[in-house]
């Protein structure tokens, strides 16, 4: 059983799409949290969630397990993963 | 105005004054197309990359270029979201490192 993967994310955001993009290559499934679409008090709740998580509300925000990686960083997203670093 | 027709309007602006788009031309028509986007969904062109009040007041200084361009751009060569980059950067004379938001927490 693998970790449950949350992805705190902007549909306009760059990072955002290439870090969900990475997700997708590496085969594992995740939850996509896009704040942008969210409007009233889902929003304002999905935030505090993920402020918990990333106090500086930056994106994306992904939540691997209990591990928190702030921005798309390839590196720590496949250690996270437990796999080996691909070559980029 | 399409994606490319709006990065030809702020090249025309930018490069003189020191911002270069990033050489990721893609990347680059993406963050257009995002920069558009916004402008249909807010009135305005808000960063991509930061989550818009609705607030043109509160958001004004993430509507792109964003204030935190010149400091990011100084310090990391590249800004937040990685569309306007310095010469130096795009020609790899310095690294690539992520750039941490610097704008304080809402």
């Amino acid at each position: 059983m693998s970790e449950p993967i949350r992805v705190y994310a902007l549909s306009t955001c760059i990072h955002c799409k290439r870090a969900k993009e990475f997700l997708d290559q590496c085969g594992v499934e995740y939850t996509p949290v896009h704040l942008d679409w969210m409007t009233g008090q889902e929003r304002t709740d999905a935030l505090t969630e993920m402020k918990q998580h990333n106090p500086a509300q930056s994106f994306p925000t992904i939540l691997i397990g209990n591990t928190v990686i702030v921005g798309f960083k390839k590196e720590e997203i496949e250690k996270a993963l437990g796999r080996e670093p691909s070559a980029s | 105005m399409t994606p490319e027709q709006l990065c030809e309007t702020l090249r025309k602006i930018q490069e003189p004054k020191g911002y270069f788009f990033n050489k990721d031309k893609e990347m680059v028509l993406e963050l257009m197309a995002s920069l558009l986007a916004n402008k249909e969904r807010h009135g305005y062109m808000v960063c991509p990359c930061r989550l818009a009040s609705g607030d043109r007041d509160q958001d004004k200084d993430i509507i792109c270029p964003c204030v935190y361009r010149e400091p990011d751009v100084k310090e990391y060569g590249s800004c937040y979201c990685g569309l306007y980059v310095s010469q130096d950067w795009n020609e790899e004379r310095i690294p690539h490192e992520y750039v941490p938001e610097r704008r304080a927490p809402a």
